[in-house]
This record gives structure tokens, sequence and C-alpha cells, in this order.
């Protein structure tokens, strides 16, 4: 037998290993531990960061269950940001909250473990793998404040429905297997050269398949869920399942799409285009009548969610370089955000209605300017990032002639401006309530400042990430 | 010396470097009068250096000059591209003079806040003069819509009372219209590959790909300029925006839809554009006319301002699509000469707003008893706006009916009518605010224009004059690009009628 090389897996060899370690370490240390492990737990992850950084090149491991590639480091790399960073914001909180559980940063290091294994799946059994291991970590997650009632519905609601999509998932996966013989990606590739190739049952396999990853993705009409798990979970919690989860999500997504159905792209791409549309429309009307701010960024990032999808409807490496350029910038923008709602704290408890940011241009101004520059960003108003996130993905999707969905994006962004634009609206011009408490540690800070500068300074240096995101996209389409 | 340094980059981003400095004060009494005295002082020192545009303007050359052009974002082949010609070197001209005056007039008219105000207006600055000197569409296109935060912010934090609804409206209509520029821009740029406007100045789009653009790009500029049916946000904007906010927005952003239509629609679409030709004409009719009789039921006098620059826009639409050099010319005099004398007017309706607050007509006349000075200024303006010879407004509405007899009479004679109208709203309005008898009680106290007044006036009533006694100097600078524009034109409507003749004859 062969002696199986284990490099392309070190990152996650690393992960798995150190978070087991980082367990028994908080169970030894007892209940105090949460501090300590939580910035271990931030350092694992920048180590696993600086061991993608070191692989090159395309390699399997395990028989072909599992590839890495610049596409998988790339979006690796912005999983661990989405991870570490999430972690660092959740310290302060989790302790004020009384949340201070040490298994707080293990369990989002063992989903960021199974994110790691569904980017870099290549096979129906290694993305289930992973899936699950990602999945089974974040119900506990959303439900991780016990004693809360809403926590604990969140948690309920997103294993139920979780369940649910992952069966349709498996049941999807089993016919394709059923009438193609394989589940390897590189042999389903080569079974399914172009649409016509395949019989009926593997279609309907792929829909089952889709259905289960839009629902990863909160993609409507499989979003239900998101407004409920994003508004019970705790904040920090939310701030995560807003970017890591969707990122990797949308990893599993484009390699599945591209690589083993990229043949059958006039098939599925009638399916994606309904996801975007429906997401567009839902995400953009319907936030605007939430009062609660968690609530409101759900269905904003359902919306984000449908233009990342017109990138996938253009199945092509434009699109797909599109989607990794939006992704990136989502997160910048996510988190920021986020680092805004845990400000909003008034006599020792949280507020979470869009109402009680009346005044922050007055009594918190650089707070105010930084949600102000991130709200015109996700309205995609130039010469903010977010502008370039969509300028990308309609690019893309002139490019592959869907212009009659580019046009429905454009229009449905004018509709969803509105409700950012209520944000500022509020902050800036309505009169001013009471002062948050002491708004912001230093920690929080940091991040805010940094992600509203990458924000509103893109448009200096946008080459860096673009020339990321195009090396990614490229291997997807090598051959 | 001066030739190598990147001049029009340095006056887009002085302003935006002076905004920075002054957001970085201290909220305190000091700290407002630094950000007073450093918004003027950046301003004016912007004009300055706009001045070496004016002087160091090479006239009888289309090309572009002061050109500077780095590449951005190489993967896409986008450049930063920067240069000015006989059409836009204008314009940048005019925010350039409008801004300082503006800051001028809010000296003591805004209160509250006035460091962001301060900033908001520099940053509204930088993007205006950018927007007028891009040369690469996606840069355009970033200035372009970028315009729209700072002016957002301008009328909701310091508007009136129904200021939100206004904000929202402007910053809405505004969005919803450019987006789908958005998109012909990115389907420009993929056809040719390139998005640098000079290039595709000389690119000769299919005639079917050209209806569609056009059409995208119509929907940006009507909204901006505005024209009828889709002007109904000007009138809130302006009667919610404070003061210089209104004479920003009269005075430099309407210009921004009539300088689209000339530098994209007219000369890259030119069949799209022969096309619509009627479809503009009537929906400008309609502008000049309807909007006309409008104004002359207004109560309040900003919102009958307001009217009146729809009115006016229409007449800048006729002429730029009347496609001769008298209509393009005149087209783009009369947005100079709006601009100034429009916001003239908005400034002279802020004078007596700061002493009564109120914009009600009816709650003023006789005023020429206690301020006469007052009384001369806002007549020059209404004169102006009526379009009297002596006036800059007269030469701009005299070009645009020329060039428009060329094209047709009946569309003429139906613009000369909204002259008449003009005339009967001004003439109207000041009637009812200056003359009569002084009656009521707190008007019998008021004052006459302080030094500070007479100082923001002088240089638009000097620019007034100047403009409609001697207009040479301004038609030379645009001739030698107009005429390179119209003759474009004609000749891709030309090489058009003769391939589908050869067609069909075949």
């Amino acid at each position: 037998m062969e002696f199986i090389n284990l490099t392309p897996v070190l990152p996650e060899l690393y992960l798995a290993c150190s978070g087991m370690a980082l367990l028994l370490f908080g169970v030894f240390r007892g209940p105090e531990a949460y501090r300590t492990v939580s910035w271990l737990a931030i350092v694992i992850c920048l180590g696993a960061g600086l061991l993608l950084s070191l692989g090159t090149g395309k390699t399997v491991a395990f028989g072909g269950q599992f590839i890495t590639d610049d596409f998988a480091r790339f979006m690796k790399w912005l999983v661990v940001l989405g991870s570490s960073l999430t972690i660092v914001m959740a310290i302060s909180f989790n302790r004020r909250e009384s949340m201070a559980h040490f298994e707080y940063p293990v369990l989002i290091l063992f989903s960021t473990l199974g994110m790691f294994m569904m980017i870099s799946a290549n096979d129906l059994i290694s993305l289930y793998v992973g899936l699950e291991l990602q999945s089974l970590s974040l119900y506990v997650l959303a439900a991780f404040r016990r004693d809360s009632l809403r926590s604990s519905e969140a948690g309920l609601k997103y294993f139920v429905l979780g369940a649910l999509s992952s069966g349709m998932l498996l049941y999807g996966a089993s016919l394709i297997y059923g009438f193609t013989g394989t589940t390897s990606f590189s042999s389903l590739a080569n079974a399914l050269p172009n649409a016509g190739s395949e019989s009926i049952g593997v279609i309907v396999g792929l829909i089952f398949l889709i259905t289960g990853m839009a629902f990863k993705i909160s993609a409507v009409p499989f979003h239900m869920w998101t407004p409920d798990v994003y508004e019970g979970s705790p904040t920090p919690v939310t701030a995560f399942f807003a970017v890591a989860p969707k990122i990797a999500a949308f990893a599993l997504f484009i390699r599945v799409m591209s690589e083993p159905f990229g043949g059958l792209v006039d098939e599925w791409r009638q399916v994606i285009i309904l996801l975007a549309l429906g997401s567009m429309a839902f995400g953009s009307l319907a936030a605007i009548w939430q009062t609660n701010i968690k609530r409101m960024l759900a269905y904003s990032s359902i919306g984000h969610v449908g233009y990342a999808l017109i990138g996938l409807a253009c199945g092509s490496e434009v699109g797909v370089r599109g989607i990794l350029i939006y992704l990136a910038i989502y997160l910048a923008m996510t988190l920021g955000t986020f680092c805004c709602v845990l400000a909003m704290r008034r006599g020792g408890n949280m507020v979470e209605n869009i109402s009680d940011l009346a005044g922050m241009s007055r009594n918190h101004p650089l707070i105010a300017l930084a949600l102000g520059i991130l709200m015109f960003s996700m309205a995609g108003i130039p010469p903010m990032a977010g502008f370039f996130g969509k300028l990308y993905i309609f690019v893309a999707a002139v490019d592959s002639g869907l212009i009659a969905l580019a046009i429905f994006g454009v229009l449905s962004s004018a509709v969803g401006a509105f409700y950012y634009l209520r944000i500022v609206k509020i902050m800036y011009f309505d009169e001013r309530q009471e002062k948050m408490d002491h708004p912001l540690e230093p920690e929080l800070r940091v991040i805010l400042t940094v992600s509203t500068a990458f924000v509103l300074l893109f448009s200096l240096i946008p080459t860096s990430l673009v020339d990321a995101a195009s090396a990614a996209a490229k291997v997807l389409f090598a051959g | 010396m001066l030739n190598d340094l990147p001049i029009l980059s340095i006056i887009i981003f002085l302003p935006l470097v002076g905004a920075i400095c002054i957001a970085v004060q201290r909220q305190d009494e000091a700290g407002i009068r630094n950000a007073r005295n450093g918004a003027l002082w950046t301003s004016m020192f912007t004009l300055g250096l706009s001045l070496f545009l004016w002087f160091g303007f090479e006239k009888g050359t289309s090309e572009f000059q002061f050109v500077e052009r780095h590449p951005w974002i190489e993967t896409f082949n986008i450049h930063y591209h920067l240069g000015v010609d006989g059409i836009s070197v204008l314009f940048v001209l005019l925010s350039t003079l409008l801004t300082p005056i503006c800051i001028l007039a809010s000296w003591d008219a805004i209160r509250d806040r006035v460091k962001d105000y301060m900033v908001a207006f520099l940053v509204l600055e930088t993007l205006m003069i950018g927007m007028f000197c891009a040369l690469d569409m996606v840069l355009f296109y970033i200035f372009f819509e970028g315009v729209l935060i700072p002016m957002f912010l301008i009328i909701g934090i310091w508007g009136g009372e129904r200021r939100v609804y206004a904000a929202f409206k402007f910053f809405l209509y505004t969005l919803t219209g450019s987006v789908l520029m958005l998109l012909a821009i990115l389907y420009m740029y993929l056809y040719t590959g390139v998005t640098e406007i000079p290039i595709l100045l000389k690119t000769s789009f299919p005639r079917d790909a050209q209806l569609w653009l056009w059409m995208a790009f119509f929907a940006s500029f009507a909204v901006k300029i505005p024209m009828w049916p889709v002007h109904t946000w000007l009138p809130d904007a302006h009667v919610e925006a404070p003061t210089a906010g209104s004479v920003i927005l009269a005075g430099v952003l309407l210009k921004m839809g009539g300088y689209g239509f000339l530098r994209f629609s007219l000369p890259m679409m030119p069949l799209a554009s022969d096309f619509f030709t009627p479809l503009v004409f009537t929906l400008s009719i309609i502008a000049v006319i309807y909007t006309s009789l409008v104004a002359l039921a207004q109560l309040d006098m900003k919102k009958l301002i307001a009217y009146s620059s729809v009115a006016h826009m229409g007449f800048v639409t006729l002429g730029i699509f009347a496609a001769n050099t008298q209509g393009v010319q005149g087209a783009i005099y009369q947005m100079l000469s709006h601009g100034i004398v429009s916001a003239a007017l908005f400034l002279c309706v802020g004078v007596v707003y700061d002493r009564i607050h109120t914009r009600l007509i009816e709650r003023y006349g006789g005023l020429a008893e206690r301020m006469p000075v007052y009384a001369v200024v806002f007549m020059l303006f209404m004169l102006a706006s009526v379009g009297l010879p002596g006036t800059s407004g007269f030469i701009g509405e005299f070009l645009v009916l020329v060039g428009l007899f060329k094209v047709s009479t009946w569309v003429a004679f139906l613009a000369a009518t909204g002259v008449v109208l003009g005339a009967a709203y001004m003439l109207w309005l000041y009637r009812r605010v200056i003359f009569g008898i002084l009656t009521r009680e707190d008007l019998k106290s008021v004052k006459d224009m302080s030094w500070r007044e007479i100082l923001i006036f002088s240089p638009l009533v000097v620019m007034t004059l100047w403009m409609g006694i001697y207009p040479n100097p301004f038609l030379e600078i645009m001739d030698a690009s107009v005429t390179n524009l119209i003759s474009q034109h004609k000749a891709a409507l030309a090489a058009f009628s003769e391939s589908s003749l050869s067609v069909a004859t075949r």
C-alpha cells in the first residue's frame, strides 16, 4: 500500500488536534478558563491560516476525497478570518452576559474544521461529513444561551430545519450515486460532460442537492430559519452565522456546481436564477418592515446571497471571481456592522431595536460614522467597497448574457437601499435619545476601525484582492 | 513646470483634504470657527487653482487637456483617467465658483453641527469636480453616484420640516435611474474591453444595442436633470434643503444630467439619440409649458424657483437634442447661466428667509421700501432668469431657440411660449414680494443686505452681466469641442443612412 500523503490536510489535522487539546485544557482549568481558551483559539485559527498559506498548487488526499487548491485556500482564509474575529467579538459579550463557557471557542473551532472539510470536499461523502460536522456545532452555538427562551428556540428551529435540509441533500446524493455509480467529483465530471448526457434521475438528485445547499446559504425559498435564528441567537453567534458558515456553504455550492456538474450548467442555471431572483426581491422588500436590527440584518444577508448567486448563475470564471470578491467584502461589512450592534447597550442591557439608534451621530459620532459608511457600502453606493462587490457580479452577469437578471438585480438593490438608508436616517436625522453605555471594548474598536477602513478605502487598493480571487476562480475552470 | 503638475487631481482632492482636516477639529467654539474658516479657505484656494484651467485652456482644439492617466484596476483595464475639454471645463469652474459662495451663505444660517456641514460640502465639491473631469466611465460613475451621499445628508440633517421625505425621495429616485446606467456601462465595457471615454467616443455600437444603451443612460440623466415626468423629487428636495444645499443642487447637480447627455448619449449613441429625439422633444416641451404653469400656482418661493428650474432644464434638453452647433452651445450656455442665476435666486430667497423665517410669498410685499439693495439684486437675477437681453439667460435661450428653429419650427414655437410663461411667473413673483405696500409688522423693521451678503452676490452679478454682454470667451472655449461633437454626430448618422440605403438597393 502506498504511503498516504497528509500534507494537503495539514491545516485540518492541526485544527482537529488543537481543538481537542483545547477542549481538554478547558475541562481541566474549569469555568474560569474562558478568556484563555478564547485567545488560544484565536491563535490556533491564525496558525491554521499560516499553514494554509504554506500550501501551493492543487493536491488531493484520501484517494481523491479531499482536495486543496487556490480556491479552497482563498475560501478557507475567509472562513478562518470570520471565525477568529467572531471569537474576538464574543469575548467581552459572553463575560458580560454570563455565557463565558470555554466550550464556545472550542465549538467555533470544530465548526471551522467542518467548514474546511466542506470547502475541500471532492466527493459527495466527504461533503456530507464536513457539512454535518459544521452544522452540529452550529446548532449548539445557536442555543448557547441555555436559559433564554429565544436562544433555545433558535437552536431547536435551526436543528430541525437543518436536519431536514441535510436529509434532502443526502437523498439527492444517493440519487446521483444511484444513477451514475460514483460519488467522486472527478468521476462525476467525466460521467456528465454536457447537458443531455445525464438521465433524469441525476437531475432530480441535483435539485435535491441544490435544495440542501440553498438552505445552508439561506437563499429564498429556503430562508425561513434565518430571521428567527439570527434574532434568537446571542449576537456574537449571529455575527458568526452571518459570515463563516455562509462563506463555507458558498464555497461548497460553487465547487459542486462548477466541477462535477459544470457540464450541466444549462440544466441547473434556471434553478439558481430563481433562487437569486427570490433572494434579491425578498431580501430587499422584507427588510423594509423590520424593527429589530438583527432581523433586518438577516434579511439583508438573504439579499446579499441573492447577488452572490447571480455570479453562480453565470457558470463562468468571471462569475465565480465575482462571488469571491463579493464574499470577501461581505465579510468585512458584516463583521463591522455586528461590532456596532454589539455596541448597542443601554443600562446594562442589549437593545436591538433599530429605533434605539436614534441620535447616535451626536452621542457616539464615530460609531455612527462607521455604521453609516458600512450601510452605504451594503447598499452598494460608490466609492464604498460594497459597490465594487456588486460591480464585479454585474460584470459577470452582463458578460454571460443574463441581462434581465442583472436589471432585476440593480433595481432590487435600489429598493434595498431604502432600509440601509433608514439606519443612516435614524442615526443622523432623528432626535437624540439617551446615550449608550460606554460603547465599545478595545478589541471591537479595532475590528470596527479596520473593517470600516477596508470598506472605505477599498477603491484605492482593489488589485490584490481581485488578483487573489482571479487566481482562485481560475482553478475551478482550468480543465 | 505647471504643466507637469497633476492639476486636475489637485483640484479634485484638495477639498477632500480640507474636509479631513476639518473633521479632526474639536467640537467647541474654536473648532467651529476653524471649520468655517477652513472650509472657506479650502474652497477659495480650489477656486484659485481652477482659474489655471481657465487661463491655461487651449482653445481651438477638441482634444482633452490636462490629461492624467494611471492604471487603476488592472484586471479589468480600468484607469484613473482625468481630463477636460471645452464642454466640461466650464462646469468645473462653475462648481469651484459656487462652493465658496455656498459656504459663505451658510456662515450664520447653519448653527447646528457646523463641522459636519462643512465636511459634507467639501466632500461634495470633490465628487462634483471629479465627475466632470473623469474620463473613465467607472470613475465617472463612482463620482456621479457618490454625490448622493453628502447631498442626502445635507438635505436630511440640515433641511426643513419634511426633510426626511425629501432626502429619501432624492436619493432613491436618482439611485434607481443610475443603476440602469451602470449596466449600460458594463455592457459597453464588455463590448469594447475598455471603460475609457475617449476610446468609447470613437467606438460605434450596433444600432439595436444603441437603443437599449440610450434608454439606460436616459433613465439616469433624465432623473438627474430632471425631465418631466420624473422631476418630482426636485421641488421637494429644493424646498427642504438648506439654502446652500438648494444652491448647489440647482447650480451643479442638475447639470450632471445635461453633461451626461452631452458626454455619453449624443456622441456614443448617435443613432439612438436621433431615434429618440421626438420623445425628448415631447417631454421637454411638456416640461417647459407644464412646469411653467405649475410655477405660476406656487405659494412657496423656493418651490416656484424649483419648478422654473425644471422648465429651464427643458430648454437644455431641447438644445442638446436639436443636435446642431447653436442648439448645443445654447444648451451649455443655458446650463452655465442657470447654474449662476438659479443659485443666486435661491440665495435671494435665503436672504429673506434668514430674516423672516418663511418662504411663503404672501407673507412678503413691499420689500423695496426697506431693502432697496436687495430689490435691485433680486431684480437682476429675476430678469436674467426670464432671459432679458444683456443677461446671461438671454444668450442661452436665444441660441437654443435658433438651434431648434433649424430643426422644427413648431418645437421652437412651443418652446418660445415657455419664455413668455417664464416672464409671467417671475415678474409676478417679483411684484408680490418686492412691490406693493409694506403692511406686515415684522417686515417694517427688516434690514437690508449686509456686507457679507453683498460680497456673496457680487461675483454672481458680475458673472451674469459678463456672460450676458460679452459671451465670446465662454463660447470660444466650448466652440471646438461642440463643433467636433456635432460633426461626429452628423458623420455617424450619414454613415448609417448610407449603409441602410445600400442594403435597400442591393
